[in-house]
This record gives C-alpha cells, sequence and structure tokens, in this order.
C-alpha cells in the first residue's frame, strides 16, 4: 500500500509540473495576463482603409491599453471598413473622441489610437466614434511623395 | 505468367487495405475502451507513472538544450536585421507552435512508445494476452486500453513541459548569457504569442500526436510476431511509424490551423 501511494505522490506531482508549464507559458510567454477581464462594452468606428489591422488588436489612450478590436467588418453601402473596439468599462470617452490607426515601429503590428475630445457627452454602447483616420498604406505614401517629386520637377525651367 | 502478376498485386493491394481497415478498427475499439479504463484509475495511474514521469527527464534535458540552440542561433540571425529584441518572441512561438509539440512527440515515440510496444509484444510472445482471453478477460481493455489513456494524457503534458523549459533556456542564454534586454524579451513574446491561436493550437496538436503515438505502438506490439525476432522489429517498425505519421501529420495540423490568416 505504501508503495502504491508513492507512486500516486509522483503522478500527482508528473500531472502538476505539466500544468504548471501551461500556465508558465500561458502567463509569461502568452497574453492571458494582458487581457482585460473587466467588462468591456461596444463602440464602433467606420474606416476608409483599416490597412493591416487585425482582430484582438490592441486599443490605445495615450499609449495605455484601454480595449481589445472585437471585430472588423466591411459596410458594402458606404464601401468603408467597420470596426467595433471592446473598451474597458472603467474608461470613457467623450463624443467627439478620434480613432486613428497607427503602426507600432517602422514595420510593428498596428493598433488603434484614441484621442480623446473635449465634448461633455461619453460615448456609450453601440455608439459610433465619428472622426477616424485610416492606416497609412506605404504605396500610397511612396506614389505621393513619387507624384510631388515629379511635380516640383516639372515647374523648374 | 500476366495473370498471375496481376493477381499477385491485387492480392498485395487488398492485403495493405485490409490492414488500414482493420487498423482503423482496432483505432476505434481503443476509442470505445477508453472511457472504461478510465473508471479503473489504478491502472492508468500506474501507466501514468511508467510513461510520464519516466520520460520528464528526457523532456526536460531536451527541452533546455533545445531552448539554449534557439536563444543562440536565433539570436545570430535575428541581429543581421537589428531585432535582437524579438529574439523571445522567435524563441517562445517555434518551441509552442511547433518543437514543443513535435520533438516532444519524438522523444516521446522513442522513450515511451518503444518501451509500450515491446511490453505489448513480449505479453503477447508470452502468450499472457491469449492467457488473459482464456480467462474471458479482454486484452484490448485490460492492458492497452489503460496504456493508451495514459499516453494521450502524458503527451501534452510533456509537451508543454518542453515548451515552457525550452523558453527557460532561451531566456539563460538570451538574455543572462548575451544580454539581450529582459523586458523587451518578455515583452515581445508576451506581445506576440496568442493565448488561443499559438499555445492552443499547440495543446491540441500534442493531444493528436499523443493518439498517434499511443496507437502506433500499442498496435504494432499487439500485431507483433509472438517471437523475439518479431518483437524486435515491431518496436523497430513502431517508432519509425510514429515518427512518420507524427510529422506528417504535423503538416497538416499546421496547415489547418495557420495557414489562413
Amino acid at each position: 500500500m505504501a508503495q502504491r501511494r508513492g507512486i500516486d505522490v509522483l503522478v500527482g506531482l508528473f500531472v502538476l509540473v505539466g500544468l504548471a508549464a501551461l500556465v508558465f507559458l500561458a502567463l509569461k510567454a502568452g497574453n492571458l495576463s494582458g487581457f482585460s477581464i473587466g467588462p468591456t462594452y461596444e463602440v464602433r468606428a467606420r474606416f476608409d482603409n483599416v490597412g493591416g489591422l487585425k482582430v484582438r488588436a490592441p486599443v490605445k489612450s495615450a499609449g495605455v491599453v484601454v480595449g481589445r478590436v472585437a471585430a472588423i467588418g466591411f459596410d458594402d453601402r458606404t464601401y468603408q471598413a467597420t470596426v467595433t473596439f471592446a473598451l474597458e468599462e472603467r474608461f470613457r470617452f467623450p463624443t467627439d473622441t478620434s480613432a486613428k490607426i497607427l503602426t507600432s515601429g517602422l514595420l510593428g503590428e498596428q493598433y488603434v489610437g484614441l484621442e480623446a475630445g473635449a465634448e461633455e457627452k461619453v460615448l456609450g454602447r453601440g455608439d459610433l466614434i465619428r472622426l477616424t483616420q485610416s492606416a497609412v498604406v506605404l504605396e500610397n505614401l511612396i506614389g505621393q511623395f513619387l507624384f510631388d517629386k515629379a511635380a516640383e520637377g516639372g515647374s523648374k525651367p | 505468367m500476366l495473370i498471375d502478376a496481376l493477381e499477385r498485386v491485387g492480392a498485395a493491394v487488398r492485403g495493405r487495405v485490409e490492414r488500414v481497415g482493420y487498423g482503423a478498427r482496432f483505432f476505434v475499439r481503443l476509442l470505445w475502451l477508453a472511457p472504461a479504463a478510465l473508471a479503473r484509475p489504478r491502472l492508468v495511474v500506474d501507466q501514468l507513472h511508467f510513461i510520464g514521469n519516466r520520460s520528464l527527464s528526457i523532456i526536460t534535458v531536451s527541452g533546455l538544450f533545445v531552448g539554449f540552440v534557439l536563444g543562440l542561433q536565433g539570436y545570430y540571425t535575428l541581429q543581421r536585421y537589428g531585432s535582437a529584441e524579438a529574439l523571445g518572441l522567435l524563441v517562445a512561438l517555434s518551441l509552442v507552435r511547433e518543437l514543443g509539440p513535435v520533438v516532444g512527440a519524438l522523444l516521446f515515440a522513442g522513450r515511451a512508445g518503444t518501451s509500450l510496444t515491446a511490453e505489448v509484444g513480449l505479453m503477447k510472445a508470452g502468450e499472457q494476452l491469449s492467457a488473459m482471453e482464456m480467462m474471458a478477460v479482454d486484452p484490448v481493455a485490460r492492458v492497452l486500453a489503460p496504456r493508451f489513456v495514459a499516453a494521450v494524457i502524458a503527451l501534452p503534458l510533456l509537451a508543454a513541459v518542453f515548451s515552457a523549459v525550452g523558453v527557460i533556456g532561451g531566456w539563460v542564454v538570451g538574455v543572462q548569457l548575451i544580454g539581450v534586454d529582459p523586458g523587451a524579451f518578455w515583452s515581445q513574446m508576451q506581445a506576440g504569442v496568442d493565448v488561443f491561436d499559438d499555445i492552443g493550437n499547440g495543446v491540441i496538436k500534442s493531444v493528436v500526436f499523443g493518439f498517434i503515438c499511443a496507437f502506433v505502438a500499442l498496435y504494432v506490439g499487439y500485431e507483433a510476431r509472438p517471437t523475439p525476432e518479431g518483437v524486435s522489429r515491431a518496436t523497430t517498425t513502431g517508432v519509425v511509424a510514429a515518427s512518420l505519421a507524427v510529422l506528417g501529420f504535423d503538416f497538416i495540423l499546421t496547415a489547418l490551423m495557420f495557414g489562413t490568416d
């Protein structure tokens, strides 16, 4: 019987070590600890171009994560992208808040930046953020640059 | 002459198809008997000790060294592009998505699968399995099913240990020895590794590999010719078949899980 119990303890230890490894991976290597566990509310925004924005990308205000991108859809009446954000319940934003799609670093992942406005009223569940700025598309930027250069060159005698 | 040759080809194909069918039936039978094996936890716990605990050392040591190597190689490659801070992300993603489940399963097939095959094969050669049948005890339910369940439980845990130890190994080499910034190492890792998409899919992979390794090891053992030579051949076949199946399924699973994003 004593030997039996020894084996049970060893197997129990093995299972615990395995589970501890999983928890370590989830908390230390994964982004589980970064999850907002608190309640969230959803607001929407329309963008002309979301670029490489992905679902679950962070929504930041002043550089602090205040929510996540919950869904990205396409509206075929306005031909715009509709992005739904899940913001943490404890953070409230004025109705004239503007949303921008930004890139962390030169080639980093894309995230949404919120810039608070000055209105007294705050955004509620399901409200629409009206002021938006699309993602910067590198090709357009280069095209614009080349166009400007060409125009400059043309104006010179 | 020609008819003879055709007949031989036909018989060979038929034989193969029959073996596939028999194998599939055997797999379903193991699955069917697995819940019944859980009802007798003593047998499963014994096998978990035999399969899991005894594999822990090789898994831990291999994981540590794989982590070391990933840290070194990853650093040399990333540093060329001036992004050594992404080392943590590289180490964690490659371990969690691929190396943990796959290398874990390959080691498992070599360490635990062979002993399962040899044990079952020798039981068959010693006519212990036939003796059980004589006593109206189903050897598949009594001998194979607990081993199957234990292997399916053990492999995901071992793969998780492998990945976790590997991440620590990468940290030791990357941060402690080379001097990558520890904050960037962990934060890049946490920003890039998704709990469900990466860790969850890795766990699903290792569960599938657990089914494969356990099934192959037990099947070839159970079907081994009951001679010393037959058992040794079955052991070899088992490792080779399990390793190839793991690698093949890994490709399919990777394509399914991470293909469209």
